[in-house]
């Protein structure tokens, strides 16, 4: 592992000292701050009077409020931050001539990819970690409530699954910036696949869906046929990373939750009644769910990692 | 010199698309020599360079630098090697001493021993008093001094530099020419120069290889080149006779 050391260090020092960084952590923070703000305003005002519920404390996080929840926002906005750490730090470093450098000293030259690797992901943990200490903090002296111990594990794996997600995110743009030589084709080519994965694979699995099990008038009577429809709808959401983290974080976040499935074949009023008397699952529960959607978003880091690998030992680094 | 080999190459050869562009290439360089690597743009020798330090695979052939495989011991390699690219890069956002502080790290000298050796290194080369300005507003010619640095600093046994007087005026030149010099006079360092600037390199080489194609078409010292093309006159021997001499028959 000689040199990793040495380039994560480096790295880390870039990335802090950059305005990349310092404007991107200024912005999420801000929409944080503001998300926060408002869903803990309204928590306030709705539970005024009312004994608190349990775990309302993780309603700041899951609460949309007037725009959208805190989940979501890094749901969406996540991807960005592994983006902007990482679609330039290969080919960077071949246009200025720097990486026959640093490829020519005795170091292994896996330790670049590591090493720049590694520094994205300690970036990405204190990004989030500072995030939500400051999100609880605000919320803390919003709703006046202080989070239990299991709120506070969930808060946790939720930051857990977090990294995992942005660092996938980071994986694909270090890959893209080893296979293109162009910083702007690496640029627009992670922005293409974030906004491929956001909104495209959300269409295309009603489309796909709709093509095997078409639903219309006769067939929206026939509950086989609803359900085959949504299974198949799901099955190909869930190539999205962007599905699989909302999936495993709403479990995790929100107790009253118990399947990852979206599809409920019952009426509100129904669903209403037995969320109410049912029990929340516990922290053991929600893992138990989640945790193939937590392996399969660690599997596709690594696979994606795996690749930039084997792209980047082969290659050959002449300075242009 | 009657040295052994510190490096050595059999039947080198580099494809791009099934076109040599290094072909079946043997030679070797002899410990503390200066060999002068001469070729026209574009003949392979920046191709063969990166063979040799493993930054690329070669399609065919072996080679052996300091006695160890550039693709299988490619650490070991690069350990003992100093490779001065073409186009060197630093990091344009870091002074001087930054990035020879970072490159001492990378080749595990510690920051107490590198930091007197930055300075000395930087005082040889003239750099002292732009020690603190970052290298993105350095000039061609202190960039190639800064390479030199790079070189103190790593120590290394065998330099390998590429075109290293490319785009230089010629007090530029010169002065990267004598420190070239004194590397391997005071240091015992072997150096394998790739130029085509062929007066410099015949000032300070002690065999010259020329490199045509892909393919080393003459090698020896000069006076042993200027001998088989010119038949050894009474005037003074230029290497650009020979060259052109050797040019003219491909
Ligand atoms: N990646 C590549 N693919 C195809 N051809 C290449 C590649 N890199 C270099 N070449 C060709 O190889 C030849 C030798 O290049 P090079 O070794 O850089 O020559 P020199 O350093 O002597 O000027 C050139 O004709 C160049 O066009
Ligand atoms: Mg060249």
């Amino acid at each position: 592992m000689t040199g990793v050391g040495t380039i994560v260090r480096k790295e880390l020092e870039d990335h802090f000292s950059s305005y990349r960084f310092v404007i991107l952590f200024a912005l999420i923070t801000m929409v944080s701050l503001i998300t926060t703000y408002m869903v803990g305003i309204s928590l306030r005002d709705e539970l005024g009077g009312i004994a608190k519920p349990k775990f309302i404390f993780l309603m700041l996080f899951t609460s949309t409020g007037p725009l959208f929840s805190l989940v979501q926002f890094v749901a969406f906005f996540g991807p960005l931050i592994g983006l902007v750490l990482g679609f330039d730090s290969i080919n960077r470093e071949r246009s200025n001539g720097t990486l026959s450098k640093l490829a020519s000293q005795p170091i292994y030259r896996d330790a670049i990819v590591n090493g720049k690797f590694l520094a994205g992901v300690v970036t990405i943990i204190i990004m989030m970690s500072s995030i939500l200490l400051v999100v609880s903090g605000l919320g803390l002296a919003l709703i006046g409530v202080v989070p239990g111990i299991e709120e506070v594990w969930r808060i946790f794996i939720y930051l857990i699954i977090s990294v995992f997600y942005i660092s996938f995110w980071l994986g694909i743009s270090i890959l893209f910036s080893i296979v293109f030589r162009s910083i702007a084709t690496s640029a627009l080519a992670t922005l293409a696949l974030w906004i491929f994965f956001s909104f495209f694979i959300s269409m295309g699995a009603s489309v796909v869906a709709n093509t095997f099990v078409p639903i219309n008038q006769t067939s929206r009577e026939n509950p086989e046929a609803v359900m085959k429809h949504a299974k198949i709808q799901r099955a190909v959401s869930l190539i999205s990373p962007m599905q699989l983290y909302n999936d495993s974080t709403s479990i995790i976040i929100d107790p009253t939750r118990k399947t990852t499935r979206s599809l409920i074949l019952m009426g509100p009023i129904e669903q209403f009644s037995l969320k109410r008397f049912s029990r929340p699952l516990n922290l053991l529960q929600s893992i138990t769910v989640v945790i193939p959607h937590i392996i399969t978003l660690i599997a596709i880091t690594f696979i994606c990692f795996a690749i930039s690998y084997i792209v980047f030992m082969k290659q050959e680094i002449r300075s242009i | 010199m009657d040295q052994k080999p510190v490096i050595e190459t059999h039947e080198l050869t580099k494809s791009y698309l099934n076109h040599n562009v290094v072909d079946n290439l043997s030679f070797d360089v002899k410990e503390g020599e200066i060999f002068g690597f001469l070729g026209p743009n574009g003949s392979g020798k920046t191709t063969t360079l990166l063979m040799l330090i493993g930054l690329t695979e070669a399609t065919k052939g072996w080679a052996r630098v300091a006695g160890h495989d550039p693709t299988r011991e490619a650490t070991k390699v690069k350990r003992t090697v100093g490779y001065v690219p073409e186009n060197i890069g630093f990091y344009s956002d870091m002074n001087a001493k930054e990035n020879l502080q970072f490159l001492a790290r990378l080749n595990n000298i510690p920051d107490s021993v590198s930091s007197k050796k930055i300075k000395e290194a930087l005082e040889k080369v003239g750099l002292k008093d732009d020690a603190d300005k970052l290298t993105g507003a350095y000039s061609r010619g202190m960039r190639q001094r800064l390479a030199i640095a790079e070189i103190l600093i790593k120590e290394p046994k065998i330099v390998f530099l590429d075109e290293p007087t490319l785009g230089l005026d010629p007090d530029g030149t010169s002065r990267i020419i004598q420190h070239i010099q004194s590397l391997s006079r005071e240091k015992n360092i072997t150096v394998l120069l790739s130029s085509h600037d062929l007066k410099q390199v015949q000032k300070i080489s002690d065999r010259i290889g020329i490199m045509i194609n892909g393919k080393m078409i003459a090698l020896g010292t000069l006076e042993q080149l200027a001998e088989e093309k010119l038949g050894v006159g009474d005037r003074e021997i230029s290497l650009d006779d020979v060259y052109m001499k050797y040019f003219q028959e491909v």
